[in-house]
């Protein structure tokens, strides 16, 4: 197991490269000019200069080399200062924003602990209710529950996040007026009446969020239930005389969380790429906002950067899910 | 499989039998005879399809909301760009079924405008990704020394932030295809293959593993020995036999590709505003969401309806093509 576990984080770095290289390519070949924004009564010599200034007058190779070196080598040395104190990267050039000036991971970290609070809060909580429907609808297969978990499903996979969450908006923030429909991200919870107010403001963009989550997995979660009970150690449990609570959430349960677990995990990244649109209807300062913001900007070394930690989140949280596989089933040991 | 007539006719032994009595050089002539002609494939998929309720329906409604959004126009003759400032901001009434919007052109024929490009674009976006994955899945799953570099191709692209890749192809690419096709065309294009490119790969997958396992019957080593090429190989033999994990991913194309359309068009990186497709009215009708709330929801339910009942379709597709539940 560890030596898949290494192989596969080995084989993680040139994966991760040549998706580095495909971001870098397609904003390089791109035909757009960064310098588009700038007004024509700019004179020339002095575009020229900015553009100097920028570093776009070096060739391509050179300016990837120098985003990987940034990216790889010094930021991680900002990190290292930054908790331990040390100074080890003093004086290296970051990755700058073309829009701040200010270094890209400096905004980036500002921006993560809001997509964090309402992600991570929308991801449990569809986790929690995603579990027992699926449980149940299995345990009662073609029942008038399972009917229903069918139906609210199929409406979480149809109904995208930008119309559910304008929906909610209509229903509870105009016409009920319970929650206020933009997310205020300067609120600072150090009192009761303002985690309540913080509270009251993340209702909606996790329940739009935890739709969609509850629908996939509860589906996994019941086709996993369908699989197992009909499986000879089932029967053997019940001959057993084991009570029923006991064959199911037990028995039958543990067996069909293997494959939800690693459907679980596999399932992070993409709710990181989901929630773009969710936190640009609900006005919420997180990354997705930060990489429209960017985008609508110009700003390539922000949008390459935010691409990169994307596309980091998908590849280690798919091996975190091969990984667990593993260490879950015995029966797949990879070596 | 249980009614009595194809039992009789699955049943040849004991006709042969009896046969044989009577008169044996008959009997080797004639064989035993089916009682009922025989019944195509197509006719048993049809009947499981018939018997899943939701995938009926969602085919009705689907077939419904295309049929709506291409010959409306034929009956509802108001131009969607026409604008009538007089006449702007009005609730539903007769001369204008959905209303009208702020400058007075009316909702219902601009829904139906922008339902023609909205479906026209899942169609042709599902196509581009149909033909992709189809294509990487059969030849990865054919030609052994090809299917390692393909797969890998197919896991760097599941790797990749598609959503974000996708925003970053909107923005780059906008302006030279629009120069070279003119507005509309261009975005149609650029939409149709960002879409198609980002989305063919659980189609490879699928197709590649079913390839895997039908390069192993003994039909395919038949047709090997009879001298078949691998060109008449796949396309007679591998590509009807794979059909039908294309169509059910041809269902779930459809209304990915429209979901991603209406996405990009919301965050006012898909098509300009003044060719409307029902994510951009989705987007123009949340400036108003306050006093209208009805020009957001119209079509947002144009969206979500289209996607469910396609959903269901492929559901019933799924189950309608797999022979292994067919009759239960």
């Amino acid at each position: 197991m560890l030596t898949f576990t290494i192989r596969r984080l080995v084989l993680a770095i040139p994966t991760l490269l040549f998706i580095s290289l495909v971001i870098f390519l397609l904003l390089e070949l791109a035909p757009g000019d960064p310098m588009a924004q700038v007004p024509l009564t700019v004179p020339p010599e002095v575009k020229e200069q900015m553009r100097i200034a920028l570093g776009l007058d070096q060739p391509m190779h050179i300016r990837f080399w120098k985003w990987l070196v940034q990216f790889f080598w010094i930021e991680p040395q900002v990190l290292v200062d930054h908790v331990f104190g040390t100074s080890f990267s003093e004086g290296d050039p970051r990755v700058i924003s073309w829009q701040t000036r200010s270094p890209v991971m400096d905004i980036v970290m500002q921006r993560i602990p809001q997509t964090l609070w309402v992600v991570g809060t929308a991801y449990v909580v569809g986790i929690l209710i995603a579990l027992p429907i699926g449980i149940y609808s299995a345990y009662r297969q073609y029942s008038w529950f399972d009917q229903a978990g069918t139906f609210v499903s199929m409406v979480g996979f149809s109904v995208p996040p930008f119309f559910s969450g304008v929906l909610v908006i209509v229903i509870f923030s105009v016409n009920l007026g319970w929650f206020p429909s933009i997310y205020d991200t300067t609120l600072v919870v150090d009192d009761w009446a303002s985690f309540k107010q913080q509270l009251m403001q993340m209702v909606m963009p996790v329940m739009v969020l935890a739709l969609q989550i509850t629908a996939q997995i509860s589906r996994f979660m019941r086709a996993s239930m369908l699989d197992n009970l009909n499986q000879d150690y089932v029967r053997t449990a019940r001959a057993k005389g084991l009570t029923e609570y006991t064959v199911v959430m037990l028995h039958v349960l543990r067996n069909s969380m293997i494959p939800v677990v690693t459907v679980i995990a596999l399932g992070v990244p993409s709710i990181f790429g989901g929630a773009i649109i969710t936190e640009q209807v609900f006005k919420v300062n997180g990354i997705g906002q930060l990489l429209i913001g960017a985008i609508q900007a110009n700003d390539l070394p922000m949008v390459q950067t935010l691409a990169f930690i994307f596309a980091v989140l998908i590849v280690l949280f798919n091996l975190i899910a091969d990984v667990l596989y593993g260490i879950l089933d015995p029966r797949i040991r990879y070596d | 499989m249980t009614d009595p007539l194809h039992e009789k006719a699955t049943d040849p032994k004991d006709e042969v039998a009896s046969l044989a009595a009577h008169d044996p050089v008959a009997a080797i002539v004639r064989g035993p005879m089916p009682d009922r002609p025989p019944r195509s494939q197509w006719l048993d998929v049809w009947d499981q399809f018939k018997s899943h309720k939701g995938a009926l329906w969602g085919g009705i409604i689907f077939l419904i909301i295309v049929l709506g959004v291409f010959i409306g126009p034929l009956f509802w003759t108001v131009e969607p760009t026409f604008i009538d400032i007089r006449a702007r901001n009005q609730g539903p009434s007769l001369s204008h079924p959905f209303g009208t919007d702020q400058l007075g052109r009316d909702i219902l024929a601009r829904m139906m405008a922008g339902g023609q490009i909205s479906v026209a674009v899942g169609m042709a976006a599902m196509l581009l990704a149909l033909f992709l994955g189809s294509f990487v899945g059969v030849i990865a799953g054919f030609f052994k020394r090809l299917d390692g570099p393909l797969m890998r191709l197919t896991d760097l692209f599941l790797a990749l932030p598609l959503l974000p890749l996708l925003l970053v192809m909107m923005l780059l690419f906008r302006e030279p295809l629009n120069a070279a096709f003119g507005p509309e065309q261009g975005i149609f294009i650029l939409i149709v293959c960002a879409i198609g490119i980002t989305s063919w790969m659980p189609t490879a997958r699928i197709v590649r593993g079913d390839v895997l396992a039908l390069k192993e019957r003994e039909f395919v080593l038949a047709a090997r020995s009879i001298g078949t090429t691998n060109t008449k190989m796949i396309t007679r033999h591998i590509l009807p036999n794979v059909l039908s994990p294309i169509m059910v991913s041809a269902t779930l194309g459809i209304a990915n590709a429209i979901i991603t359309e209406s996405a990009l068009s919301f965050l006012g990186l898909g098509f300009p505003p003044d060719f409307p497709t029902w994510g951009r009215l989705l987007f123009d009708g949340t400036d108003f969401l306050q006093q209208y709330p009805e020009r957001v929801i119209w079509p947002g339910v144009a969206i979500s309806l289209t996607v469910l009942s396609v959903n269901y379709l492929g559901d019933g597709l799924r189950d309608a093509l797999d022979p292994r539940i067919r009759g239960r």
